[in-house]
């Protein structure tokens, strides 16, 4: 029995402790949000960003999307073609890549390279005390070091997405056409038939835009709320990449039941 | 509606804890004359640190007043405290200085964010600030190509950026070869008077701080346990303070942490 109450009170304080942390998330995104304006007033602090954490996070995406699309086009073409159906391989590409690939791996990537970055960045600016000393100096840290990281972010995750699907349907064309000797107007035909603007593309950008949201409000919390110390900058880097990885994940699958139930 | 008082900023009655069990600061009362160079001396962990952050408003007493400039710093809005730290400088203990910046932007920094003014203008500023310091030859170098003296002084110049009412000191010679820290020090006391503002400085050191100052407070226990000129500290008879600045090992601050009776650990057997 004593074990019992013991074990529900255990639960309840680390329900709380939870429910408190997601409040703090919670407030510093309404804080975040608040700051926007200066962002873009001040667009030199955010284009700063969208280079570190866009272009900087490039080469990784374009790489990683042009092996994902000829390994998607080997596969594909594998199982298609035992059902005679290997003509639809740049249908399977593109709608594979647009609804789900293309936004969840560069998301992840993007978490990778570009997550963990600003997480360290902000953790290491708060050890060496250059946010308190922007404070002290009547600068406020959330509109000049949290907000243009995060707007940055947000402008450049949809464009990574997209040049990874690019860059993916460009690989499984390598294979598929010059390779496997498919023919390019069957390649290229059928997919443009078979995507639809609304409900392949539009929900590709909403996807990314809500792991981007996720993603950065995760690195530049985690950052901000990091340990000032060594240890601390470091367990809040690999918390980033962990945390926005299974948030990405999960939303995934519930933006997914929302978009393509039924469609 | 700010008047002229004689002090800058004083401290009244002021207690403050960082949690609820334990009070760092307890009724501790402290004035800091206009244009005075000001000590404040103490153990470590005593709260000293504690005090400045009260005097920039970056925490508010739970009990008594802290005032600037004839102002209630506990009573500001955040946009009338940001006014009013543009009059503080700070300088932290280990210079702050962004890693991403050049010594020439660090010292634009504030310069750039709070005043509307030219680049030739700016450029003129942090050069005359930089110089003020020793360094305006080091303009272009980045923040880790400096020594640990050089930064301390560039994250002076930062601090003077603005020309501040009063400027805080965090422990400004902790980890500085003797050089350096007697250029720190008559830095510190040629700028205050130079610019006419008022300096508060955090300190450990006796010897360079009392060769500076013109007022010590010795803080212990939360409250002030002895102050005065340098000249009254080193004739002093209070016990505490003697033990401090001639740094004797044991006295009122006991070398010993408590502990059982040395005969009880060694032959006792467990500890109770
Ligand atoms: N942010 C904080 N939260 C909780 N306790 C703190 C915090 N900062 C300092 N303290 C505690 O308050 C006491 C006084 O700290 P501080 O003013 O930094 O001392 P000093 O500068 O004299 O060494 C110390 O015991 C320290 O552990
Ligand atoms: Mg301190």
């Amino acid at each position: 029995m004593k074990m019992l109450i013991e074990g529900l009170r255990g639960l309840g304080r680390e329900t709380q402790a939870i429910l408190t942390r997601l409040g703090f998330i919670a407030r510093f995104f309404v804080a975040l949000i608040r700051r926007t304006p200066e962002s873009f007033v001040r667009a030199s602090l955010t284009l700063r960003e969208i280079y570190f954490s866009g272009v900087l996070s490039l080469a990784i995406i374009l790489v990683s999307g042009l092996f994902i699309g000829m390994v998607l086009a080997l596969q594909g073409y594998d199982i298609l073609s035992t059902y005679g159906a290997g003509d639809s391989l740049g249908v399977l590409v593109a709608l594979s890549l647009l609804r789900e690939l293309g936004p969840v791996v560069a998301a992840l990537l993007f978490a990778g390279r570009a997550g963990s970055a600003i997480t360290a960045e902000i953790g290491l600016m708060k050890a060496t005390e250059q946010l308190d000393a922007m404070d002290m100096m009547a600068v406020d840290p959330i509109s000049r070091v949290a907000a243009p990281r995060f707007w940055g972010g947000m402008i450049s995750m949809p464009l990574l997405a997209a040049m990874f699907s690019a860059a993916a349907i460009l690989g499984a064309y390598a294979i598929a056409v010059p390779l496997i000797g498919m023919d390019s107007g069957a390649f290229w035909g059928n997919m443009q038939a078979a995507v639809d603007v609304r409900v392949d593309i539009l929900n590709s950008i909403v996807k990314s835009l809500v792991f981007g949201t996720l993603v950065l409000l995760i690195a530049v919390f985690e950052g901000y709320d990091a340990k000032p110390t060594a240890e601390g900058v470091s367990s809040a880097t690999t918390k980033t990449v962990v945390y926005s990885s299974l948030a990405i994940l999960a939303a995934d699958f519930i933006l997914t039941i929302f978009m393509f139930r039924g469609v | 509606m700010s008047e002229i008082t004689s002090d800058i900023a004083n401290l009244t009655d002021v207690s403050f804890g960082y949690d609820e069990s334990r009070l760092i600061l307890d009724g501790i009362s402290m004035s800091f004359p206009r244009g005075k160079v000001i000590a404040i001396m103490g153990g470590s962990g005593c709260g000293k640190t504690t005090i400045l952050r009260l005097l920039a408003g970056q925490v508010t007493p739970r009990l008594g007043e802290v005032d600037f400039n004839g102002r209630s710093v506990a009573r500001l809005s955040k946009k009338e405290l940001y006014a009013m730290r543009r009059q503080i400088g700070f300088l932290f203990q280990f210079g702050a200085l962004f890693s991403d910046l050049s010594v020439f932007e660090n010292v634009a920094f504030p310069i750039r964010e709070h005043l509307n003014l030219p680049e030739e203008m700016i450029r003129d500023l942090v050069l005359m600030k930089l110089n003020a310091v020793g360094l305006r030859g080091a303009a272009s170098l980045f923040t880790n190509e400096l020594s640990g003296g050089m930064a301390r002084r560039v994250a002076l110049a930062r601090a003077i950026a603005l020309d501040p009412l009063l400027m805080l000191y965090d422990e400004p010679f902790t980890g500085l070869d003797p050089i350096s820290l007697g250029v720190v020090g008559q830095l510190i006391r040629q700028l205050n008077d130079a610019l006419g503002t008022t300096s508060v400085l955090v300190t450990h050191d006796v010897v360079e701080s009392l060769k500076i100052v013109d007022y010590v407070y010795f803080i212990g226990k939360g409250c002030v346990l002895a102050s005065g000129t340098p000249e009254e500290i080193s004739h002093t008879t209070d016990p505490f303070v003697k033990q401090f600045i001639h740094g004797e090992p044991d006295g009122p601050v006991p070398l010993h942490m408590k502990a059982p009776e040395l005969s009880a650990d060694f032959f006792g057997g467990a500890h109770a």
